[in-house]
């Protein structure tokens, strides 16, 4: 009686596998599976990421370069081994033509060697880690977004304009936080009046901010994205620092964080490589549809991930759907031919963008919505420093 | 480093250590009394601080989400209680970690589709929002030192309760040999849901104080459940003064540790090793700390059972 | 003694699986051996868990950290230009065998609950330790670029037969816990599970027959983690979280204790149901996790009792 109901439940489970393998297989468009973190709190990461690349799909009327796109999102879990997994069923169940992802440079690690051995187009709308940017570049892998290092490099500059010359470093202790620490080093000529590696995750900073207030700083740098950015922030100006020290960061005061941050975050300043109040037409009309559709103001990663559709759209446009001579598919994302709601794009050699970077700070519209808004310019058509050792070869 | 930024990491210690000791104090006490695992109880501090959300946004009103949070808080743990934990206490460990797991997973995701993923958080209370000058570039939020307070007031509380009055002297003499308490007549399964319901609501409290300082979020419980079982192994099990003690000393090495790893390290290692060991060496102190304990005093500093 | 139907059981599944990628591959769902190895991995790690929390009645929060350990020993001695599997293997296997060696001594001094939160401060050592290795990644991982090879050959690959060296191993790993479990070793085992004190009286030293356990069990998580890098090609800090050392108790506690088919079956039924659920819905764990506390009121024993009488019992 037991077994009986235990075989049933197997035989379920098994039919349940086959129909939606058997399903995928039968689509024949153009697949563009995507693997982004949706579990857990920095599933609003991934949820820009996918309803940005939703929105591009949508205006398409469901078509990229005139093929009907099936789309396929995956959750990585923020765990390897799923990341891997789920890679891997869509590349061979769903013969997906474009993998998108990922949300997280460790994610990225997980999935990228499945993803290209098996010569897939792998686009990253966000993680950029310097290994895939040097001499492990690789044909098959883009990325929209940045080179993890360029936006600290930036807040450098930025530190150097402000004249701020006593900066505090503040990061969590993973390799973002100190790669980080290292890109800001690079650019900064200003003198560092202490670093703080905090445990990831960890929200109670009032021991470093003890530490920053009594270190004569003129201004902080941090990275903390997600949580740790909305209790840092709140408790700077609760410890009554944010009169006295200038809050200088990158991914810390973003738009999934500012809605919580709110009034503690105005006139925080930060790098980036857009803002919602872009002032071009394409990302105009982008913020107001994204606003209608979603109800939220957008932010990088669903712009990125915007430019990743649009991206995909010109190269297939560019090969007429022939997506089987790779070579070609190559060439044609490396033309980067699209209107990128940043402005100017290109693809510098190791298949990384080369954009323009500004000085970004916390400001709310008239709507009382928190947004970052763009202040200046910093730097022209930046490019990584990585991208000399990649020898990119097919 | 200075003598003030010592006295402040010292109150950021003993401010943490209180946070810690508000959800201890009920899992040591489910723990001790009814030998229950309770892993869900991380999950019950998550919950106070959403339904603090929740009720600010409804009331408008700090003090009276707080109350309004902390009643519900109770109301919930009851519930749970009723409906799947009174049904494991006789159970295999490992069964209730299973259970109380499943839970955990549960409310997580629930919090996650009626919140939404990103991060929530809250204002701190007019009342208590300022900052208190220490010296003259040292100031100190108010709220933290109304957190220290309040986590005394709690530990007096239960101390009272658990040391001098009848329902006190039940719960030590549970904590020590339930069947006995049974045997006299005591109606332990009431005793048992009296105890969880406090530690219920203790672990809500929590949950609403911290709601102002970090951030709302599903799985905010998780890793401050992993601590407070730190803390309860290490002050030993079933004992409200041994939990008392150890969430102080963790408190207390946790965020000591933060600030003076690196330099600790730097005097015997080049910078850049320092910069890399010293973060990761003050993240284990407390594990080091409680396997050290451990070692020596393998029940604990203050064992409830057999030393009520 | 009642029947063992253990070895049927685990036959069936044995035999399933040898056939499972030519059958999956016939019907063109062939990725589908990607979860079935996944299953395999998680297994070979709680059978040894097995020994510990079901037949020696130690329950251990930390087991990940030799998963962890063994992964690294494969990544760092890749880097370090070592190519051969067995080798690196053996390297591995010394690593583990020797912090579960260290970790054990002390750890034994305690029992119970108190044993479960040694060995997790002893998995979150390892834990912040592989994360502060910034030659080897740090947080983000590393990913292989090149793989050891076996014998010279790609066979333990993904482009060989990584898959079958795979089930070989678990298959090994059981035949090795299904010996321990009838030999007088495991027999002391769990007379010290139930009762250490006659143990002690009969002239067994608990300690050691305990600390032998820990360092076989070390030492086979170990492997498993050997096995888990080379089939990820890819390694981070996350195999030895806590949450992956719990993920390995739950597969154990739904697969049933002190069973070695309990493992298995625990493995696959998690992987299974998860990647099921998240197919249908993304707010799959809104149903997984109720779905545990069920598996807990009502099934009894877990998976493995389903399948046939109680073989050793469970833990006191």
């Amino acid at each position: 009686m037991k077994q009986t109901r235990k075989f049933l439940l197997g035989g379920a489970a098994m039919g349940l596998a086959l129909g939606l393998g058997a399903g995928a297989l039968q689509a024949k468009d153009l697949t563009i599976g995507m693997v982004v973190t949706l579990s857990g709190p920095p599933a609003a990461l991934g949820k820009q990421i996918v309803d940005g690349f939703t929105l591009a799909l949508d205006q398409k009327g469901g078509m990229l370069g005139g093929e009907k796109v099936n789309l396929i999102v995956q959750d990585d879990e923020l765990k390897p081994d799923v990341a891997r997994q789920k890679a891997e069923e869509l590349v061979k169940r769903d013969h997906a033509d474009f993998v998108v992802g990922t949300v997280f440079s460790n994610m990225l690690q997980a999935i990228f060697k499945p993803v290209v051995t098996s010569k897939t187009f792998l686009i990253s709308p966000n993680a950029g880690p310097s290994t895939f940017a040097g001499k492990n570049c690789n044909p098959f892998f883009f990325a929209t977004s940045y080179q993890n290092d360029q936006n600290a490099q930036v807040a450098g500059m930025i530190a150097n304009q402000e004249g701020f010359n006593n900066t505090f470093l503040m990061v969590p202790n993973y390799q973002a936080g100190r790669d980080n620490v290292a890109g800001f080093k690079r650019t900064y000529k200003g003198k560092i009046t202490g670093e703080a590696f905090t445990p990831l995750g960890h929200k109670d900073f009032s021991p470093q901010l003890a530490q920053i207030a009594t270190s004569n700083s003129d201004s902080l740098f941090t990275f903390m994205p997600g949580g740790m950015g909305v209790a840092l922030v709140k408790q700077f100006t609760a410890a009554g620092l944010k009169d006295k020290v200038k809050f200088l960061s990158v991914f810390t005061t973003d738009e999934t964080t500012l809605p919580a941050q709110k009034d503690d975050a105005l006139g925080d300043l930060s790098a980036g490589n857009w803002a919602p109040d872009a002032k071009t037409p394409a990302s105009e009309a982008f913020v107001a549809a994204f606003e209608k559709k979603y109800g939220y103001i957008p932010g990088g990663y669903a712009m990125q991930a915007y430019d990743t559709a649009m991206l995909i759209d010109s190269a297939v446009a560019k090969v007429k759907g022939n997506l089987s001579d790779k070579k070609a598919v190559q060439k044609a994302l490396e033309a980067a031919d699209f209107t990128s709601l940043r402005g100017g794009f290109k693809f510098n050699n190791n298949h990384y963008p080369v954009q323009n970077f500004y000085l970004l700070k916390v400001a709310k519209n008239a709507k009382d919505q928190y947004h970052t808004s763009i202040v200046r310019e910093v730097v022209k058509d930046y490019g990584d420093d990585f991208h000399q050792q990649c020898k990119m070869k097919m | 480093m200075s003598l003030t930024l010592l006295l402040i990491q010292c109150l950021n210690g003993l401010q943490y250590g209180m946070m810690l000791f508000l959800i201890a104090a009920g899992l040591t006490l489910v723990f001790g009394v009814m030998g229950f695992i309770n892993l869900a109880h991380g999950v019950q501090y998550m919950v106070g601080a959403y339904l603090a959300f929740a009720f600010l946004h409804l009331t408008g009103n700090f003090w009276l989400a707080a109350l309004l949070s902390m009643l519900t808080a109770l109301v919930f743990g009851l519930l749970l209680e009723h409906f799947i934990f009174r049904h494991l206490y006789g159970r295999d460990h490992l069964d209730q970690v299973l259970a109380t797991f499943g839970i955990i997973i549960f409310l997580n995701e629930l919090a996650k589709v009626i919140f939404g993923p990103a991060t929530l958080s809250l204002p701190v209370p007019e009342l208590l929002s300022g900052s208190i000058p220490l010296t003259p570039e040292l100031r100190y939020p108010v709220y933290r030192l109304a957190t220290i307070g309040a986590g005394v007031l709690v530990a007096g509380l239960l101390y009272l309760a658990v040391g001098h009055t009848r329902v006190g002297m039940l719960i030590r003499a549970g904590a020590t040999t339930p069947q006995m308490v049974a045997a006299l007549g005591v109606n332990i399964r009431r005793l048992f849901t009296m105890v969880f319901g406090v530690g219920a609501m203790l672990a809500g409290f929590a949950g609403v104080i911290a709601a102002p300082i970090f951030a709302i979020e599903p799985g905010m419980g998780d890793n401050i459940l992993i601590v407070a079982f730190v803390v309860i192994i290490i002050g030993g099990i079933g004992s409200i003064r041994g939990a008392f003690l150890a969430a102080l000393m963790v408190g207390l090495i946790d965020t000591l540790g933060r600030s003076l790893a690196t330099l600790a390290t730097g005097l015997i290692l080049p910078p850049s090793m320092s910069d890399q060991v010293g973060p990761a060496l003050a993240s284990m102190l407390i594990y080091i700390l409680m396997a050290g304990i451990l070692v020596f005093r393998p029940q604990g500093l203050l064992p409830a059972k057999g030393a009520a | 003694m009642v029947r063992d139907r253990a070895p049927i059981v685990a036959g069936t599944i044995f035999a399933l699986l040898m056939v499972a990628p030519f059958g999956l591959g016939l019907i063109g769902q062939g990725y589908l051996t990607g979860l079935l190895m996944r299953a395999m991995l998680l297994a070979i790690a709680a059978l040894a868990l097995d020994l510990l929390v079901g037949q020696g009645g130690m329950v251990s929060f930390g087991h990940s950290a030799f998963v962890g350990l063994g992964a690294y020993a494969l990544a760092i001695g890749l880097q370090a230009g070592i190519e051969s599997l067995l080798l690196l293997t053996l390297i591995a296997l010394a690593v583990s065998g020797l912090f579960a060696l260290i970790t054990g001594v002390l750890a034994l001094r305690t029992s119970g609950v108190y044993f479960l939160m040694i060995t997790l401060a002893f998995g979150q050592m390892t834990y912040f330790t592989l994360t502060s290795l910034a030659a080897y990644g740090g947080d983000d991982g590393l990913t292989l670029w090149s793989m050891a090879t076996l014998l010279g050959t790609d066979v333990a690959q993904n482009a060989g037969q990584i898959y079958f060296v795979i089930l070989v191993v678990m298959v090994a790993v059981w035949w090795l816990m299904h010996c321990i479990s009838q030999s007088r070793f495991g027999r002391v085992l769990r007379g010290a599970r139930d009762n250490p004190e006659r143990a002690e009286v009969m002239g067994f030293s608990v300690f050691r027959y305990r600390l032998t356990a820990y360092v076989i069990a070390g030492m086979i998580a170990g492997l498993a983690g050997v096995l888990t890098a080379q089939q990820n090609e890819f390694v981070s800090p996350a195999l030895a979280t806590w949450q992956h050392s719990g993920d390995l108790l739950v597969i154990l506690v739904i697969g049933g204790l002190g069973s070695r088919n309990g493992a298995i079956l625990g493995a696959f039924f998690v992987v299974i149901v998860q990647d099921l659920l998240g197919a249908v819905m993304p707010e799959w764990r809104l149903i997984y996790g109720p779905l545990l506390v069920l598996v807990v009121l009502f099934a009894k024993g877990g998976l493995n009792r389903l399948l046939g009488p109680a073989q050793t019992g469970s833990v006191a």
